[in-house]
């Protein structure tokens, strides 16, 4: 070698902070519930605050929306429905759809702050992913307002009538988005119930729906929290629940409609397998393992959040998995470098918080890089659990935060399953070079969504959904517009 | 990451078949990740303190090139006055790593350079294509060495990598390596030429087995030169062999890195693979000509508030 | 006094540009009673071998795009036309119809170019499918643009007409060459400037105007041409046209639809779209 140029000190090059601004938002100090067209004071009387997680900082006061203020909410999406919606030719509901996906598009960037200051997530995913993502689903499904002939050949297409649609607090835009196009697309109205801890973007989306001018009463908002949700599930002016959530709550709902002529679909939680074998391209198998439990800080019911690993290449891979873990970028959601962004609330936090100490108290080995965590707000570093075996109950509860669970596995057979060795359904991920073992694999997999080779992939085009006690029904792609359509069962 | 003792991965006299069997243990890549994970890595922000390091470190980091045919002495004398001192109006600015030139204008880079700091590599083995007898390359690169150049780019046998003889590859590498003595070897792959990442981890794996010093993605004078794609997979082989055998390997992209911006985007995929150990000159370079320029002005705006124009920096 | 107003020039559209005719003629484009409104471009054959060689370049680009994007350009051109509504209803009265029926073609038009936009993203999930064979394969059929597509506009309703024949070509990542109306030409040159507003990348729509009697022979027989609409032209050139299209196996679609009003289907879209079928085993 020759003489090396004069030793300068290893550069330590950490990122400045480069934080968005939050100058383009404006957040009422209080709201009401957007019924028929316009905000409205609530009935009830009760309100919440809806909180930065990753400060613990107020941002807004936010109705509680009682049974009277859901009956008015249904009542108007009954009238709608039934004076202007129902009836509407396809091709101009489509127009509106393509109207608020164009209104998304402009006004993403506030809609993204918004986002990730009332949800905790990086704005770099809130900008990147969830935003575009929502304005291509109302994109897509605007498309299929005035084709349902073509979608289902030998039905007569027509919307059930008035949805009621509860969603959850992970990617708040996005779930909205995945329920309103496909509803409003098929001529149905919508109540929607966002989550309590994520008010803020649906309210926002209320009033854009206005500047779209879509017609008074076709799109309703009543925020509040669990009894809200329950009583527009029970309330009997709604043709169609959709609902997204914990598997516990998907069964109350199932429960308490049962006899009704009400139709359900249900997406709820998951345990999903992410299969390894030896063959994999590994450097973007660890890539995609990581996004598979990290991506949103592990709230997402799809998370690959049990890494099956074909035993040959366990030590290796881990090895690989923790010097990629030491990367990951941990603070605040508003640095547009943060990777992982806060927990979403409390009480998600202490769930997390239990499960690991379960987690290890039954014996697996608990690994974390190490993380500066702020002081304020709720914050969990990403954790593996290593040494981890399926009748550990780390790998039988959905987490829904960044803890993966790591076990092995030696044939395609064994990982098959492992992997469906669970109640839930959701997803998997496989990783090989091999393309048929990749369909083999896709064949036996008792799961909703494959991901072979990548995941965490989400298309407004592709169906999701899971199998099993992941609930049924599907979003997206053509068979998404099934929950939505009368005629077809 | 690193172990205290250096392994051979192959041990010589290297076979055909234990060739294949080490190049079959190399794990595949999948394109569609790589990309996917490069942009993702694109969309990190540098600014101020950070920025101004990025671009310091940057700066630091070029080998000025020029290789054309019709480089003449006065070119180069020229273009090694830049290279100590690239901003005739700011003496923080520091000097390049190198200067790159054909063996033949070395005397003349040399000649300017000496004492300085910044060092003379030189394209040899019949840059670009390779495409002649092993003793004119072997002649050339010596040629390139006597004249003075401290670093020899020399470039890989494509046309037996795609053909499947990935053993001469390996054998021309350690003759080129044998025949320059204490110069630094850097082993041009022309990735561009090699097609798929598959084919780039393999022979950036197999010119680091061989004795490469640098892995290096182009000649330039093929295009697609350097891509952030390719870039990552060198420097996952290079961790890769770096796990197996103890021994540092750099890296070096070249060709097509124009705006300042697309380099930090570079130092970003170096930092958040192979780690800040990687962020000097001895381990990563940037084989440019223009982007030196932009750098500058870069480092101007940052200090002045205002957009810059080329008048104000010096084309050589 | 009143102010002079500074009249347009009406040329071709090749490769996203406007160049007048190589020939450097030109044709008087008339109203209803024959007063000459404007010239535009008599494209000669040589305009149109530029146009299919553009339309040749443009089109491995236009169908590498995702089907959403290709949508999302479709959409922005319906917002160009509805934007331009007033240029479009002046420019069709000069056949004589009533305000009404104006002010219908251009909604029409804009309501069809949003249809198609539509499709962009659901062409392939009504019309591809998993095939399940009496094997352990896995089995795909997935449409595929035909590729650079000839399209001869109907001369009336003129811009209902060419919507309705053009943008089932491009909906799937086709480019087209397309000979517009030749007695109704300034409403295909109002639309070409919509087209190069809506961020549709230059050659995937080129289009001619002049004479079809002199054009269409080559359209037809350009070996370059993947497929041809003829729905729309003069039946008289049809005969002609078809035979010498046998020359590369050009997809045809020969017959027009009863009522341009109401032609719209994806049916038209898989006219020059190709199946691809593949299989690949699952094992272990």
């Amino acid at each position: 070698m020759s003489d090396p140029i004069p030793a300068l000190p290893t550069v330590d090059w950490s990122y400045a902070p480069s934080v968005e601004s939050t100058a383009i938002v404006a957040i009422p100090a209080e709201q009401g519930l957007w019924i028929d067209g316009s905000m409205v004071e609530s009935r009830s009387g009760t309100t919440s605050t809806t909180i930065n997680p990753a400060t613990e900082e107020p941002l807004g006061v936010v109705a509680e929306a009682g049974e009277e203020d859901v009956d008015l909410a249904v009542k108007a999406a009954r009238s709608a429905h039934d004076s202007v919606w129902a009836d509407l030719p396809g091709r101009e509901r489509a127009k509106y759809l393509f109207r608020i996906a164009r209104l998304l598009q402009e006004r993403a960037r506030e809609f993204a702050i918004l986002e990730t200051l009332d949800g905790g997530k990086p704005i770099r995913e809130a900008r990147d992913f969830d935003l575009p993502a929502a304005a291509a689903h109302f994109f897509y499904y605007g498309g299929w307002a005035d084709k349902l002939e073509y979608a289902f050949p030998g039905i007569e297409p027509r919307p059930l009538g008035v949805a009621g649609q509860v969603i959850p607090w992970n990617f708040p835009m996005l779930m909205l988005a995945w329920k309103v196009a496909p509803a409003l697309a098929t001529g149905n109205t919508v109540v929607l119930k966002p989550a309590e801890t994520t008010p803020l973007t649906a309210l926002e989306f209320a009033r854009l729906t206005a500047e779209a001018g879509l017609p008074d009463g076709v799109f309703n908002v009543v925020t509040g929290a669990g009894a809200t949700g329950a009583a527009l599930v029970a309330h009997p002016g709604v043709d169609k629940v959709a609902f997204t959530g914990s598997t516990a709550v998907g069964k109350r709902i199932q429960e308490s409609i049962a006899g009704t002529r009400k139709r359900v679909t249900l997406e709820l939680g998951g345990k999903a397998a992410h299969v390894v074998f030896d063959d994999a391209p590994l450097d973007q198998a660890v890539e995609g393992v990581v996004n598979g439990i990290f991506f949103n800080q592990g709230h997402v019911c799809c998370a690959g959040s049990r890494l099956l690993l074909q035993e040959s290449i366990h030590d290796a891979f881990v090895a690989k998995l923790k010097d990629r873990l030491d990367l990951l970028r941990v603070g605040d959601p508003l640095d547009k470098n943060t990777d992982i962004g806060a927990i979403n609330s409390a009480e998600q936090l202490e769930r997390i918080r239990r499960l690991v100490a379960e987690g290890e108290s039954e014996g697996g080995e608990r690994w974390q890089p190490a993380c500066d965590l702020p002081e304020r707000g709720f914050w969990f570093p990403p954790t593996l659990f290593l040494g981890v075996a399926q009748s550990h109950r780390i790998a039988q509860e959905e987490v829904f935060g960044p803890v993966l669970s790591v076990m092995t596995f030696r044939t395609p057979a064994e990982a098959v399953e492992k992997a469906n060795n669970t109640p839930y359904g959701l997803s998997a991920g496989v990783w090989t070079t091999k393309g048929s073992r990749i369909l083999w694999m896709a064949d036996r997999l008792q799961a909703g969504v494959v991901w072979a080779n990548t995941y965490n992939q989400f298309d407004p085009a592709s169906p999701f959904g899971g199998y099993k006690e992941s609930g049924f029904g599907r979003e997206g792609g053509r068979h998404g517009l099934l929950p939505y359509l009368g005629g077809v069962a | 990451m690193a172990s205290p003792a250096v392994v051979e991965p192959l041990s010589r006299p290297v076979t055909s078949s234990a060739i294949r069997s080490f190049l079959g243990s190399v794990p595949t890549v999948d394109e569609v990740a790589v990309s996917e994970r490069v942009a993702y890595l694109a969309t990190r922000s540098i600014k101020h303190a950070s920025k101004a390091t990025a671009l310091d470190l940057a700066i630091r980091m070029v080998d000025l090139t020029t290789l054309e045919g019709m480089d003449t002495p006065g070119k180069v004398r020229q273009l090694a006055t830049k290279a100590i001192r690239p901003d005739p109006t700011d003496t923080t600015i520091p000097s390049v790593a190198a200067v790159c030139v054909y063996p033949t204008m070395v005397p003349h880079a040399v000649a300017v350079v000496a004492g300085s700091g910044v060092h003379v590599a030189a394209v040899a083995t019949y840059f670009p294509s390779g495409q002649a007898p092993l003793e004119v390359r072997l002649a050339d690169a010596r040629a390139a060495t006597a004249a003075g150049a401290d670093e020899i780019d020399m470039v890989i046998d494509r046309g037996a990598f795609l053909a499947g003889d990935h053993l001469k590859v390996f054998e021309d590498i350690v003759a080129v390596r044998e025949s320059i003595g204490s110069a630094h070897l850097k082993v041009i792959l022309e990735t561009g030429e090699l097609a798929t990442l598959d084919n780039v981890r393999r022979a950036s794996m197999l010119a680091m087995a061989a004795g490469a010093d640098f892995i290096k993605t182009s000649t330039g004078k093929v295009a697609p030169a350097a891509t952030r794609d390719v870039t990552l997979v060198m420097f996952e082989a290079i961790r890769d062999f770096h796990d197996l055998t103890g021994r540092v390997v750099g890296m070096k992209p070249a060709g097509g890195i124009r705006a300042a911006k697309d380099a930090i985007r570079y130092l970003v995929l170096l930092r958040e693979t192979l780690g800040v150990d990687w962020l000097t000159p001895d381990r990563f370079r940037f084989g440019a000509s223009s982007l030196l320029n932009d750098l500058l002005r870069q480092v101007r705006w940052l200090r002045e508030g205002r957009y810059q124009s080329d008048h104000h920096f010096t084309k050589d | 006094m009143s102010r002079l107003e500074v009249r347009k020039t009406h040329k071709l559209f090749i490769g996203g540009e406007f160049p007048r005719s190589e020939s450097g003629r030109v044709l008087a484009a008339t109203d209803a009673d024959g007063v000459v409104l404007a010239r535009v471009a008599r494209a000669s054959r040589k305009d149109l071998r530029d146009a299919v060689e553009s339309a040749r370049a443009a089109q491995p680009g236009w169908a590498g795009r995702t089907a959403y994007n290709r949508g999302q350009v479709l959409y922005r051109v319906a917002e160009m036309v509805e934007d331009r509504r007033s240029t479009f209803v002046r420019l069709l009265a000069a056949d004589g119809r009533g305000a009404a029926d104006l002010e219908g073609e251009v909604d029409a038009a804009v309501d069809r170019i949003v249809w198609y936009a539509g499709w962009a993203d659901k062409f392939a999930q009504v019309v591809g499918n998993v095939n399940p064979v009496a094997g352990p394969y896995f089995n795909l059929s997935t449409p595929e643009p035909t590729g650079v597509v000839g399209v001869v506009a109907p001369e009336v309703p003129p811009l209902l007409g060419l919507v309705s024949t053009l943008a089932p070509v491009i909906v799937p990542g086709n480019t087209a060459v397309v000979v517009a109306s030749g007695r109704w030409p300034l409403t295909a040159v109002a639309f070409t400037e919509a087209l190069a507003t809506a961020d549709l990348p230059g050659g995937v729509v080129n289009v001619l105007t002049g004479g079809a009697d002199e054009l269409v022979p080559f359209l037809a027989s350009h070996l370059g041409v993947d497929g041809l609409d003829l729905t729309g032209a003069d039946r008289s050139l049809v005969p002609d046209a078809a035979r010498a299209a046998a020359g590369n196996v050009k997809r045809l679609l020969v017959d027009p639809p009863d009522d341009w009003w109401t032609a719209q289907s994806p049916y038209r879209i898989l006219a020059f779209s190709e199946i691809k079928t593949v299989w690949h085993p699952k094992g272990t």
